[in-house]
């Protein structure tokens, strides 16, 4: 028997199919990516002397990691956190409770088309701004304090929030809908009891999400000066007490470790 | 089914009497926590400040329009650099994501009891600490530049990108991996033939996705001082450059805009 008809009986040795089947497009997409990975690399100047000077006090952090001091600056770290916990939950009310018409309005089978624009404009806008911007500014007009940090995150979180529910009353079962409104009821009555019983589960479950959210970001606030425990890391940073950061940290990770739990109870209670 | 006597005649009601008298409790409480919020917000707010807002909202805006649009030559290489912080950073993120994922998810771990906690661990601490303080704290290590800010934005997505790809190694199909185990494939083979064809579309997504979410977050991540747009931002702030303030927030929208449409298709290409 000779090698070809050997070879034929065998068949082709199988190979795994590329991910990008066209294959211009996949080398056009390697080559474009190697040269833009090189391109990048080039500009980046990194001053590797200050890296190695810096490894120090990276460990210094890691270490303080093992010995957080929590009590020597526990009323600073206490205030700062309390506030962040006030702004997360008037911010997370206030911005729920706007955030509720808005995704009402936002849904396509529920508004009339001009209202619809005027929402989807509001969830734009108040997407596509993040938090931190939206915070200078609102210093910059209300002055220094929680009350900008309040309004930065009712402002996100309507943003977030009225899209989702938005999204959600789009896809609901119109047929429930329906029948409710061939009983005769009023468009209020129809929304609560022939649209909010669909939502309801999402609409919690995104709430909770929302209010991690709300008191990751509040952490930040502080950077400038828009109240929160933000304020107090970024001293201790300045002063290099790395323990004190390393406190404020694991508070931080706690707590939101712990809403993430409870999120996850309530949405497993609601669902 | 709760039902209240009335006159001799029973009428239907949705709760028992225990039942609604916890719910109105729980709403008192709500309200309460609330109001007690607000108390604290407004008393470390100057409400001076707060009644002239309208008037300071004003100013800055006739100060803040017409943007310098010439100041746009100036803008170039910071946006070259805010676009290296978020590729990669998310390239980098991405390939420590990998490993902590099939670490984390319960069908790969190789250690349900000592190791998937600690994988879980990093992702929650990553996770739940900004890139804005991550930045910081690279800073105070490493030195300011666009190096921080790489590395800020990778661990901050270590995290993120794990997470949702460990839940997509939980959902991948079983019977798959145990056809490719029947091959008498060794572990690593198994991997590579049963698992990652099953994760890549979701790999693919995640990484796209995250690149989206990283390059708004790089464009302030300059406003603490480690490289990019918000470099140049946090300095017209400084000197209250205003017309050029408001042509760098123009220019960090249409950044945003650009890069969820992008996002949008590569995700709609692959899913």
């Amino acid at each position: 028997m000779s090698d070809v008809t050997l070879n034929d009986m065998l068949g082709q040795g199988w190979r795994k199919p590329a991910f990008v089947k066209n294959p211009v497009l996949r080398w056009a997409l390697i080559v474009g990516f190697v040269a833009y990975l090189i391109a990048a690399f080039m500009t980046i100047e990194v001053d590797w002397g200050r890296v190695y000077v810096g490894l120090d006090r990276g460990w210094a952090f890691v270490l303080a990691f093992t010995s957080p001091d929590f009590t020597s600056r526990w009323s600073d770290i206490w205030s700062g956190l309390l506030e962040s916990i006030v702004m997360t939950i008037a911010a997370s009310v206030v911005g729920i409770l706007i955030s509720i018409p808005i995704g009402l309005g936002a849904a396509r089978n529920i508004a009339p088309l001009p209202i619809y624009f005027i929402c989807r404009g509001i969830v734009a806008i108040s997407r596509a701004l993040q938090e931190i911007i939206v915070a200078i500014l609102l210093v910059a007009i209300f002055g220094f304090g929680p009350l900008a940090g309040f309004l930065t995150l009712s402002f996100a979180t309507i943003g977030f929030l009225s899209k989702l529910l938005a999204e959600d009353i789009e896809a609901m079962d119109r047929v429930q809908a329906e029948a409710i409104k061939a009983s005769g009821a009023k468009w209020m009555q129809w929304i609560n009891y022939g649209v909010q019983p669909q939502v309801m589960p999402r609409l919690v479950g995104l709430s909770i999400y929302r209010i991690d959210i709300n008191f990751r970001e509040s952490a930040i606030l502080g950077l400038v000066g828009a109240g929160g425990i933000g304020a107090t890391l970024n001293t201790a940073f300045d002063r290099y007490e790395y323990d004190t950061a390393a406190a404020i940290l694991i508070l931080i990770i706690g707590i939101v470790m712990a809403l993430e739990y409870l999120s996850g109870i309530v949405r497993a209670r609601v669902q | 089914m709760p039902l209240l006597e009335r006159e001799g005649a029973q009428t239907w009601r949705k709760r028992t009497t225990g039942e609604s008298l916890i719910r109105w409790f729980g709403w008192l409480l709500g309200v309460a926590v609330f109001v007690y919020c607000w108390q604290i917000i407004s008393a470390s707010t100057t409400w001076f400040f707060v009644w002239d807002a309208p008037r300071i909202a004003n100013d800055i805006w006739t100060r803040a329009t017409p943007p310098r649009w010439e100041y746009i030559t100036q803008l170039g290489r910071p946006i070259w650099d805010t676009l290296n912080i978020a590729t990669l950073g998310t390239i980098i993120a991405l390939f420590l994501a990998v490993p902590v994922a099939f670490l984390a998810a319960r069908n790969t771990t190789p250690s349900a009891l000592i190791i998937r906690p600690i994988a879980l661990l990093i992702i929650v601490s990553t996770r739940s600490i900004n890139s804005l303080i991550w930045a910081l704290l690279l800073i105070a290590i490493i030195g300011p530049g666009v190096f921080a800010g790489v590395i800020a934005i990778a661990i901050r997505s270590i995290g993120f990108c794990a997470k949702l790809l460990y839940e997509a190694i939980e959902e991948i199909d079983q019977t798959q991996v145990e056809a490719i185990t029947a091959t008498g494939a060794s572990r690593w083979q198994v991997m590579a033939y049963g698992i990652v064809p099953q994760i890549l579309p979701a790999f693919a997504g995640i990484a796209v996705f995250r690149w989206d979410i990283n390059i708004r977050e790089s464009t302030v991540l300059g406003l603490v001082g480690a490289g990019g747009i918000g470099l140049q931002l946090s300095a017209s702030l400084n000197v209250l450059a205003w017309p050029q303030v408001s042509l760098i927030l123009l220019v960090i929208l249409v950044a945003v805009v650009i890069s969820e449409w992008v996002s949008a298709k590569v995700r709609g290409a692959i899913i």
